[in-house]
């Protein structure tokens, strides 16, 4: 009974200190300061709309991404106690007292912070050296472009977070493949695999690219698992399944069930109702429902309607007709039949009421039990003001002279017939609600940029100015940090295709493993660099210098792994290894520098004009300097 | 998946050699590869029915159709030697000017719109000479299946296929650049597939032969449309492949690895791009008269031409204080209409004074000349007011200041002064008419002048709105260049100085090719044809007559061979599938199976699909207009596709002969039958539409989205 007692209890917890200082560090930078500035800042103006729609319960669409990505910034503003009342209108306005900064930006910064350990954990599963897991965490955390984005109310730094945490999961799970497969542990980091993937893509569609990116490797690595002869292949379909399942079918799943969640917080009507259906506007407290409340379901004869175009494009309108005549000549000539206009008006109107009625039957009333219209009937629709047939002929539409004109049918006593029996067609399909919100930005904007500037960093943008002092905040990055991932990836580009040849040659310059190690981490950092970097040069939206930071993170990534393979394996001798460190060492005392130089910008501390001019390393940067003498 | 045919260096010859045996033909020797009786008779049927099908009824419609009226009328062009600007580069216009020369057309008749009748014009020769190069891709199909598969029933069966496709045969009719990008196109397959068989000879003059074939069929292919550079993707891709392969093999030195690669550069990369270049210079030699497409050019370039303003006139070169002069935006795809605007109409109301910010310099004065970064005045000549602007919203661009005429008599204010800065110059250094490409820089605000392209109202003369944009970023509209320049002091210079270099024009014609090709989009709410159309032959396109009393032409593929294809490639992605995973598995197979199936489905299966999805996946990313004609290159790889799978496994045995015979010949049968149901499609009908039992169509509507 007591035989616990027989044995110690004993508690071994091995924790690894520069983790953990890392981390601390890490939070410190990110969080620091955080509800400075009071003021919005940025794309916070954009992003705050969503969080107080959020709050208040009300509906919207946001057409640029999915909504886990607004969802967990609404998170911080229900936990923090936001009410949802700030008109969120301008970028530098101050925020009111009910606005809880700190707790709305809590969320992104923590992501921002937990980038540092993920890299550093990246680094050692991929089988590199503590160092250079080490340096890689540090150079995460020096890097201000990062830590800009990650301090406000936006999302790259969540996004680059679940980024990460995939990758990590991954190699996780394929480290785990050889020894133990389908343990408890393989399961886990398999799943977390699948959730990270698809929580990354439910934060901004960007994150499609890296989910990509590690099913095609998962993909390649399961390919090399079937030229392995010792597996049976029940096993094989095993694995296969299960990352099927875990790959596919989760993300899916669990990307549905982001919507599901959006839809079910938001109930109230509100101003984007207008481009989903009239059926899903009338489950909206508040928007069509009070108007449908209480209508009879079905259509029947004698109904008294309204008829709403579907596609809502480019404005909602709904079918109306008045007693104005087409024009009989239109101005390039063409003639009209002059009867009674029909028309489309966005606006409800009495004017828009009709009524349906059997072409077999001369009076309008409804017939008791009233006879519901079904597909493929046919009806005469009775415009309710005029009580005129809508009706449509041979005669060329007023604008798309390849259309029939519709009209309603004035009898003129001329031989043209009325021809005025519609047949009513039940589309099954319930019509993809279209967006037709304005396009968030317009494509120019005074900070937007081409694709080709952000590897040289030519560009910068303007986070906020002090409306008084000269402090602002900027999203720069760490020149240095920059200028040495370019450098470390042509290097490992340049030094793989030399290995490759060689090895075509049947020359091995490095070891076995070491060449594996280096394919292995060249597939995560240069492939995760790649996916999300070069598909912008195809994209015709409006670029901003923010959409490189994943794709940097990843070149990141790639610094100590090029510098560890460098020391390793072409420093031969003692003293060119201590030379090299050398250099490793004065090199991170710049990129420490560079870090301290730019913190001003980056956390937003007041700098006189001088110091500001000092700081504009490149003639391309658009750094605020107030004219002196106003 | 290997990209195109493995392993041919090394053991290549041998497993040739060893299944030709088994096929019961005798050892070819490698020098002298001559077909057989057979196969040649073989060839000259399938080329002698392409023809007779291609050929048949080509004069009707007497009428002009589809888009004939573009290329016929830039053949035209050619004949005329008038310079006009178009979104393909030269070739194929240029052939078919050719041709058209060659005939005895003239070119006089005018081909405004589809349904011109030709009347006493000669049309035949265009035709014939597209319906000739259309002819060609059959025989150029069947050698190229035969050299890969060395099964005879396989190319027969993609030979009768292609013969009797309603769409390619409608496609090869008529005056139009895709008979001639095809018949380049197949032209640099079936050069590769054979240089690819030389491989066991490297460097024999049937080597070099086929190589120097590929490089030029690809830079026809190129000069055509730039579609061909899918192609030449595949091309390149094979070179590599081949390359990869020969770099692997120990027993060759690197030297000889070297002319291996020295070779296929020359012949690959150097010869197309002379090639290349050539057909832009006789491009250009040809039209030498100005024409339609001049406005689409830089000032430069339209110095060149004949019967263009600035032809042969003679301007000071270097700017000086005082001096009028003429500015015009530099020609970009948005403010081309005003450019063409300011050449017609040599308005007074265009000069513009360049003062000193500081002084007005009178007449006497020496002259000074502009420099790069000088701060400047414009003084408009006719109202004598300054070119200002101030933080205003503009009418049209919110977002950008306004441009206004300031002051009196010269005198204005600070928010007058703009600096001047050429493109790419340092400061200090002169500034030159037409060659300089400036920017004025609104000193106060620091906006850039630039024009946004937009409509101004009525009130604004419905000219092009001028704005000054503060988003410094470099856009052709916010360059200028000066144009007109009148200055008595300086002397005057032939234009001919400023004649831009031939590598100069062939830029700056590219960089409006791109701009035009990307231009084309599709309008709000138009129909396009969309690429998941175009395999299950969802949609044809009309080439000619819509009503029953007009003479209808239908482009739309033969459905049987069209569904066919579509089954092979899901049919072929399943065997290949299944080969590479069994041969990965390492499933136990005879070694002649393996052979084979590696071979056969990974090799060459794989270089064909690859060619099928290199000129059909990138459609599904572009942003322009597209058409069901675009589908025409890949279905020709889909062809070929078809003709391999349906023959796979030809084996040693007699009976399995006959079986792919007989298979071949029911294919064949079910294909041409179908060819004659369809045939009032691609050679034209009157009379009722397909929905009236009388008509020839009735019945055969078998998808209500085809249009007959």
């Amino acid at each position: 009974m007591l035989g616990f007692l027989k044995n110690p209890v004993v508690v071994t917890a091995e924790i690894n200190l520069s983790l953990v200082a890392l981390t601390v560090m890490g939070l410190m930078s990110r969080l620091w300061g955080l509800s400075y500035p009071r003021a919005v800042v940025f794309d916070e103006v954009y992003y705050g709309q969503f969080v107080s729609l959020y709050m208040k319960r009300i509906f919207f669409v946001d057409d640029s991404g999915p909504p886990l990505g607004h969802m967990l910034l609404a998170l911080g503003g229900y936990l923090g106690g936001f009410d949802g009342n700030f008109l969120w209108n301008r970028i530098g306005a101050e925020y009111s007292m009910n606005v809880p900064v700190c707790s709305l930006r809590f969320l992104p910064a923590l992501a921002g912070a937990l980038c540092i350990p993920l890299a550093y954990q990246i680094l050692v599963e991929l089988h590199f050296s503590h160092c250079a897991a080490l340096g890689a965490a540090l150079l995460i955390l020096l890097e201000n472009s990062l830590i800009t984005q990650s301090r406000f109310m936006l999302l790259e730094s969540i996004l680059i977070f679940f980024i990460l945490l995939a990758v990590l999961s991954y190699l996780k799970f394929y480290n785990l493949q050889r020894h133990s497969s389908f343990s408890g542990r393989w399961c886990f980091w398999l799943l977390l695999t699948g959730v990270a993937c698809s929580c990354a893509v439910g934060v901004k569609y960007m994150g499609l690219f890296t989910y990509m990116l590690l099913l095609a490797i998962a993909g390649l690595h399961f390919w090399h698992m079937l030229g392995d002869r010792t597996l049976s292949n029940v096993s094989l379909v095993c694995h296969f399944l299960a990352r099927g399942l875990a790959l596919l079918v989760i993300p899916v799943a669990m990307y549905l069930s982001f919507f599901y969640v959006h839809l079910a917080l938001l109930y109230r009507s509100g101003p984007h109702d207008q481009i989903m259906t009239s059926a899903f506007q009338a489950s909206l407290e508040g928007g069509l429902a009070r108007i449908t409340q209480g209508q009879p379901l079905e259509v029947a004869y004698g109904s008294q309607i309204t008829l709403r175009n579907v596609l809502g494009k480019p404005m909602q309108c709904w079918l109306h007709s008045h007693t104005n005549t087409y024009p009989i000549r239109y101005e390039n000539g063409r003639g009209s039949s002059h009867q009674q206009q029909v028309t489309c008006y966005p606006f409800k109107d009495v004017n828009n009421w009709w009524i349906v009625k059997d072409p077999g039957m001369q009076q309008l009333v409804v017939s008791n039990p009233p006879r519901p219209v079904r597909h493929g009937h046919i009806v005469q629709l009775v415009h309710g003001i005029t009580t005129r047939y809508l009706n449509t002929h041979d005669v060329a539409a007023p604008l798309s002279p390849h259309s029939q004109e519709v009209s309603c049918y004035i009898d003129y006593n001329i031989s043209m017939p009325a021809q005025n029996l519609w047949r009513v067609k039940k589309s099954e399909s319930a019509g993809r609600p279209v967006s037709i919100l304005p396009p968030r930005s317009d494509t120019e904007h005074k900070y937007s940029s081409s694709a080709l500037d952000w590897i040289t960093m030519d560009t910068n943008i303007a986070y906020w100015l002090h409306p008084t002092s000269g402090a602002q905040i900027h999203l720069l990055g760490n020149v240095c940090t920059w200028a040495s991932a370019n450098v470390a990836a042509v290097v490992y580009t340049c030094l793989s295709l030399w290995y490759l040849i060689r090895r075509r040659r049947k020359i091995y310059d490095i070891p076995e493993d070491a060449w594996q190690l280096w394919v292995s981490a060249g597939q995560i950092c240069v492939g995760g660099w790649v996916v999300n970097y070069l598909p912008f040069f195809l994209m015709e939206k409006t670029l901003f210098l923010y959409h490189y930071l994943p794709a940097l993170t990843f070149q990141i990534l790639l610094i100590p792994i090029v510098l560890q393979h460098l020391s390793d394996h072409l420093c031969r001798s003692l003293l060119s290894k201590s030379m090299f460190s050398a250099l490793v060492v004065a090199w991170f005392s710049s990129v420490c520098f560079a870090y301290r130089t730019f913190s001003p910008v980056t956390y937003g501390e007041p700098l006189s004009v001088a110091e500001l001019k000092d700081l504009r390393w490149k003639d391309s940067w658009n750094i605020l300097i107030r004219k002196q003498g106003r | 998946m290997p990209a195109a045919g493995g392993g041919r260096a090394g053991p290549g010859p041998l497993r040739q050699r060893g299944t030709r045996r088994l096929q019961g033909t005798p050892p070819a020797s490698p020098l002298s590869p001559r077909p057989p009786a057979g196969r040649r008779a073989a060839l000259g049927l399938v080329t002698l029915l392409s023809f007779a099908s291609r050929f048949h009824r080509l004069p009707e419609p007497p009428h002009v159709c589809w888009d004939e009226t573009h290329f016929g009328k830039m053949g035209s062009y050619y004949i005329n030697r008038t310079f006009f600007f178009d979104v393909h580069p030269p070739l194929g216009k240029m052939l078919i000017g050719l041709a058209g020369y060659l005939s005895g057309y003239d070119g006089t008749f005018p081909f405004q719109k589809p349904g011109d009748r030709y009347e006493q014009h000669n049309y035949m020769g265009m035709r014939g000479f597209c319906a000739f190069l259309g002819s060609c891709l059959v025989p150029f199909a069947y050698l190229t299946v035969l050299e890969l598969s060395k099964s005879l029933p396989a190319a027969l069966l993609t030979a009768f296929i292609l013969i009797f496709d309603t769409g390619c045969i409608t496609l090869s009719q008529y005056i139009l650049l895709d008979p001639i990008l095809m018949f380049f196109l197949m032209g640099a397959v079936l050069s590769m597939v054979k240089c690819n068989s030389c491989a066991d000879r490297p460097f024999s003059a049937s080597w070099w032969l086929w190589l120097s074939l590929t490089g030029v069929n690809l830079a026809g292919a190129m000069g055509v449309k730039f579609v061909g550079l899918f192609v030449v993707l595949l091309v390149g891709l094979n070179t590599i492949n081949d390359l990869w392969d020969l770099l692997g093999n120990l027993n060759l030195s690197l030297v000889t690895f070297g002319k291996h690669f020295l070779a296929r550069v020359l012949c690959l990369i150097l010869l197309p791009l002379t090639l290349y270049m050539a057909m832009f210079a006789v491009h250009f030699a040809v039209l030498n008269k100005s024409g339609p497409g001049d406005g689409f050019f830089s000032s430069a370039f339209q110095s060149q031409l004949i019967g263009n303003n600035l032809h042969n006139v003679s301007i000071p070169e270097q700017d000086g204080y005082p001096l009028s002069c003429h500015c015009d935006p530099y020609p970009g795809g948005l403010c081309r209409g005003e450019g063409i605007y300011t050449y017609l109409h040599k308005d007074l109301n265009n000069l513009w004074i360049i003062k000193k910010h500081d002084s007005d310099a009178d007449s006497s004065s020496p002259v000074e000349f502009v420099r790069h970064g000088d701060i400047i005045r414009l003084e408009h000549k006719e109202t004598s007011r300054n070119l200002h602007s101030h933080q205003h919203e503009a009418p049209l661009t919110r977002k950008h200041f306004q441009v206004t005429g300031y002051g009196i008599n010269g005198t204005g204010d600070s928010n007058d002064f703009w600096r001047i800065e050429v493109v790419g110059r340092r400061a200090g250094r002169l500034i030159k008419v037409l060659r300089s490409k400036i920017r004025l820089t609104h000193v106060a605000t620091g906006c850039i002048l630039g024009s946004s392209g937009k409509t101004l109202p009525k009130w604004g003369w419905e000219q092009v709105e001028v704005t000054c944009t503060p988003y410094v970023k470099e856009t052709p509209n916010s360059l200028w260049n000066f144009e007109d320049h009148i200055n008595p002091k300086l002397p005057n210079i032939s234009l001919d100085v400023l004649k831009p270099s031939f590598v100069e024009i062939l830029l700056e014609s590219h960089m409006v090719m791109i701009r035009g090709n990307s231009g084309l989009k599709p309008k709000d709410n138009e129909v396009t044809s969309k690429p998941w159309h175009w395999p299950i032959n969802y949609q044809g396109l009309r080439f000619s007559g819509v009503n029953e009393t007009d003479y209808r032409v239908y482009l739309l593929g033969n459905p049987v061979v069209w569904w066919l294809n579509l089954f092979t490639i899901g049919l072929y992605l399943l065997i290949a599938i299944s080969t590479a995973v069994a041969l990965k598995r390492g499933v136990q197979l005879t070694s002649e199976h393996k052979g084979e199936l590696s071979r056969v489905v990974l090799c060459g299966g794989g270089q064909v699909a690859l060619g099928w999805l290199l000129h059909y996946l990138p459609f599904f990313m572009m942003g322009r207009v597209l058409y069901f004609h675009h589908y025409f290159p890949a279905m020709l790889f889909s062809s070929m596709l078809t003709g391999k799978y349906w023959m796979l496994g030809e084996g040693e045995a007699e009976t399995r002969v006959k079986f792919h015979y007989s298979k071949m010949l029911f294919s064949g049968a079910a294909v041409s039958l179908n060819f004659y149901l369809f045939h009032p499609l691609s050679y034209g009908m009157i009379g009722p539409m397909a929905s009236d039992p009388s008509s020839p169509m009735a019945g055969l509507r078998w998808m209500d989205s085809w249009e007959f």
